[in-house]
């Protein structure tokens, strides 16, 4: 019986001290982690947003961590402890088959765009492979006041009637435009000291490995710019440039695009558009401002690759110009 | 200090062994039905990886059907199955009749009823948080927990009544999971101290023990106990599996926050996991070892035996699949991997590789002494080849393919790029998943014959029949 005591008793009382040492204690302490500036609770609708988002496992595509390296850079800000006080089930993620969704918000703000993608990423981002949700909106003959309903392309929307977000959509995508990161003061120092490079939140440092090279050959600048396009355009705007009918305009074809004086075309990507005209079609979602995410000469890139691409022919714009348009202000 | 247990015990009668016999093949037949289930919404989900629109709704999205995949496949087969040999090596080693059926078949229920209702839950949408492998809702990891306490109470009343003077080394470790995954059970559903970040640091010390403090003790009994048995000779050196049992007591709840690097948990418990990731080589390479030397001279016999086989096979998982996990750990490498899907091919590796081999060696090696019922040498090969290269193709095409995705994001590229370049790794990992679910296909009929269906004579189980076998 002594035997016995020993190693069940005497095993079990060492791995008990252990889960208390590794497992209980620091979870009571960082339970007690105080919020970072501006990290505030969810809104009752957003609350309900993440329950939506926890049951249907999202998180198990979708981290929501930012690490302090060059390659999370994308995502946003490296994660502080501080923002993590109002998450609780946690939802940091162990697999990123899908992007990290720390600063979606931030990132990809149009409301049209996530309603759309949430019925069908397909519809919006063909290489997609996340499941449909489409089980998460109604069709019905005529949206309800108050109520928009989906623009969806086409070969997605039903046959009859016109598509509207449930409850449940409605919730999550609030919750999902909620995830925006605020500043955090010593986001800057901390990523500097573990990977020796500079945060993504200040403008003039912010790069992108696709620009890190020095710059090489024409061609090589026109394969920057298509991939910076894929990575931050293409979800609205399309691969093709031609955009979503009723959803997000075209580039092809587009006068900005190919007007002579680029300065209105470098204006929109600094500073976003709300209601944007084009051909006589007025479209709702408004176009997030990037100048505070993306550095002149990756902007510039941008520009070149919409105007020389779709059988566009608008006059190729430098970081100069870029630099100086953004000096201009708004 | 070694125990030979080669003679049938002398304190049982033929009744208790019957009685033993029906509990073993209950937890088995019972694990063997999850196994086809988990591996079925395995297969479904790779296929989905590569036609997202097939078999749309609610009720098969993959964030709904990948909980039940993982939990299924460690509270449903691999814990049932792990459970039903304990009980056998327990009793046998011990040479005394089991304590008690009945508390053995209420374990069996509760395991059972909290798989399906857990199932039933989190394809309703019911968990507890996205976090890995405590998805069920609070009451039914309650049902587990009591599967447990019975399951230990069981157990180790069973070893306090041996007949034998000592306490044979398999005894050490199955005793030793069962009651620390109580503990881990209990840190786990407590929710008062768990928020936020907080909340973070314990997923990060469960994720780890529930897989390393309860599969891989049980899963080492089963060496301890079936390697000797096979081959009829004892255990290397007796002295290095106390060594390894206690090492790996201390070393493993300290390094769970390896899945956490990077992340902003305090920066000396990411650096201390790391340590003791290193540290953890210690118990892994002695005790492969051990059962490596065990077997060292009569690589002629296992050849020819497919018990053997799967052994050698979960060994050399066990070695391989915990070596990679202490490399996972260094930040320079976890900057590629950590994240991708090549920690998808790392956990099939150690449940596959090593935890469900050892499973299939314990059933195949012990199941027939306790029925007296054998499979059939082709069901056996069959199922052995399958499985093999099986996991084999699975582990390949997403340990490669998760270095392709993690040098995609270093290099910079639009994040869907990375999604683009999986495809292919997805399309094999799928053909390894058909060739696995096949493979249990075959298992699921050699457990039949073992237990309720007509199988083979039974052996001579004074020697290793198969081993003997010209």
């Amino acid at each position: 019986m002594n035997k016995l005591l020993l190693i069940a008793g005497g095993s079990t009382l060492v791995y008990a001290a252990l889960a208390l040492l590794m497992g209980v204690l620091p979870g009571v302490e960082l339970s007690n982690t105080a919020p970072g500036p501006g990290v505030n609770p969810l809104s009752e609708l957003q609350a309900q947003g993440r329950a939506v988002y926890v049951a249907n496992g999202c998180s198990y595509c979708h981290t929501q961590q930012v690490r302090p390296l060059q390659q999370d850079k994308v995502f946003g800000r490296p994660s502080a402890p501080g923002d993590f006080t109002y998450q609780t089930p946690e939802l940091l993620g162990s697999e990123r088959t899908g992007p990290d969704l720390t600063n979606v918000g931030e990132r990809q703000s149009s409301l049209v765009w996530q309603y759309i993608h949430l019925y069908n990423p397909r519809a919006v981002v063909p290489q997609s492979i996340m499941p449909a949700f489409d089980w998460m909106f109604q069709v019905v003959d005529s949206a309800p006041p108050g109520v928009t309903a989906v623009p969806l392309p086409k070969s997605y929307a039903p046959a009859h009637g016109v598509v509207v977000p449930t409850h449940d959509a409605q919730a999550l995508v609030a919750y999902l435009l909620s995830l925006k990161q605020p500043p955090y003061p010593g986001a800057d120092s901390s990523s500097a000291a573990v990977s020796g490079a500079a945060s993504a939140t200040a403008p003039a440092s912010a790069t992108t490995s696709a620009t890190a090279a020095a710059p090489g050959a024409a061609s090589d600048e026109a394969a920057k710019g298509q991939a910076l396009f894929t990575a931050t355009c293409a979800a609205c705007h399309q691969a093709t440039g031609e955009g979503l009918p009723g959803a997000f305009p075209p580039l092809k074809g587009n006068p900005v695009v190919n007007a002579a004086d680029a300065s209105q075309h470098i204006d929109v990507v600094l500073h976003g558009l709300q209601g944007a005209n084009v051909g006589g079609v007025v479209y709702g979602s408004p176009m997030p401002p990037f100048g505070a995410t993306l550095r002149d000469a990756d902007i510039a890139r941008i520009i070149n690759h919409e105007r020389s691409s779709w059988g566009n022919h608008g006059v190729p714009v430098t970081a100069a110009q870029v630099a100086a348009e953004r000096a201009k202000g708004h | 200090m070694r125990a030979s247990f080669t003679a049938q015990g002398s304190a049982t009668t033929d009744c208790d062994d019957r009685v033993l016999a029906s509990v073993f093949g209950a937890y088995t037949v019972s694990a063997t039905f999850w196994l086809l289930f988990a591996t079925a919404v395995g297969v479904l989900m790779a296929y989905k990886f590569g036609a997202p629109d097939f078999w749309p709704g609610q009720w098969l999205t993959f964030g709904r059907l990948r909980p039940i995949h993982t939990n299924d496949t460690f509270y449903g087969w691999a814990s049932l199955a792990l459970v039903g040999i304990a009980y056998y090596v327990v009793a046998r080693s011990s040479r005394t009749p089991l304590y008690s059926a009945k508390l053995a078949w209420i374990g069996l229920a509760l395991f059972n009823l909290a798989a399906v209702a857990g199932t039933i839950a989190l394809d309703l949408g019911y968990n507890d948080g996205d976090l890995e492998y405590r998805e069920w809702p609070w009451p039914i990891r309650l049902i587990f927990l009591a599967a447990l306490v019975v399951t230990a109470w069981n157990l180790l009343v069973t070893v306090a009544r041996r007949t034998t003077k000592d306490i044979y080394l398999s005894n050490w470790y199955i005793l030793g999971g069962v009651l620390w995954t109580c503990i881990i059970a209990v840190v786990a559903i407590l929710p008062w101290y768990q928020h936020g970040l907080g909340q973070v640091a314990v997923s990060g010390f469960y994720m780890h023990n529930a897989v390393g403090m309860w599969f891989t003790p049980l899963a080492l009994g089963i060496f301890y106990y079936a390697l000797p048995k096979l081959l009829n000779r004892p255990i290397y050196s007796y002295a290095l599996g106390v060594f390894a049992f206690w090492t790996n007591l201390v070393f493993y709840p300290i390094i769970g926050s390896h899945h956490f690097l990077f992340s902003p948990l305090p920066w000396f418990l990411q650096t201390t996991a790391i340590v003791f990731s290193v540290a953890m080589l210690v118990p892994v390479w002695g005790g492969s070892a051990n059962f490596l030397l065990t077997m060292r001279g009569r690589m002629q016999e296992m050849a020819h035996s497919f018990p053997l086989m799967f052994i050698f096979v979960g060994v050399i998982g066990y070695l391989v699949g915990s070596t990679q996990g202490t490399f996972e750990a260094f930040r320079s490498l976890q900057e590629v991997w950590h994240l991708t899907n090549f920690t998808v091919g790392h956990s099939h590796l150690t449940m596959y590789g090593f935890v469900t081999f050892a499973i299939w060696g314990g059933v195949y090696a012990l199941l027939p002494l306790a029925t007296g019922k054998e499979p059939s040498r082709l069901g056996l090969g069959l199922h052995f080849w399958t499985a093999l290269v099986g996991s084999f193709i699975y582990v390949i095409s997403l340990s490669v393919g998760g270095t392709v995705q993690g040098l995609d994001w270093i290099r910079g590229l639009p994040f869907i790029q990375s999604v683009a370049d999986m495809q292919s790794y997805w399309v094999w990992r799928g053909v390894g998943g058909s060739l696995m679910l096949l493979s249990h296909l075959v298992f699921a009929w050699n457990v039949w014959r073992m237990t309720y269906g007509r199988g083979q004579s039974p052996r001579d189980d004074s020697a290793a029949a198969d081993g003997a076998a010209p």
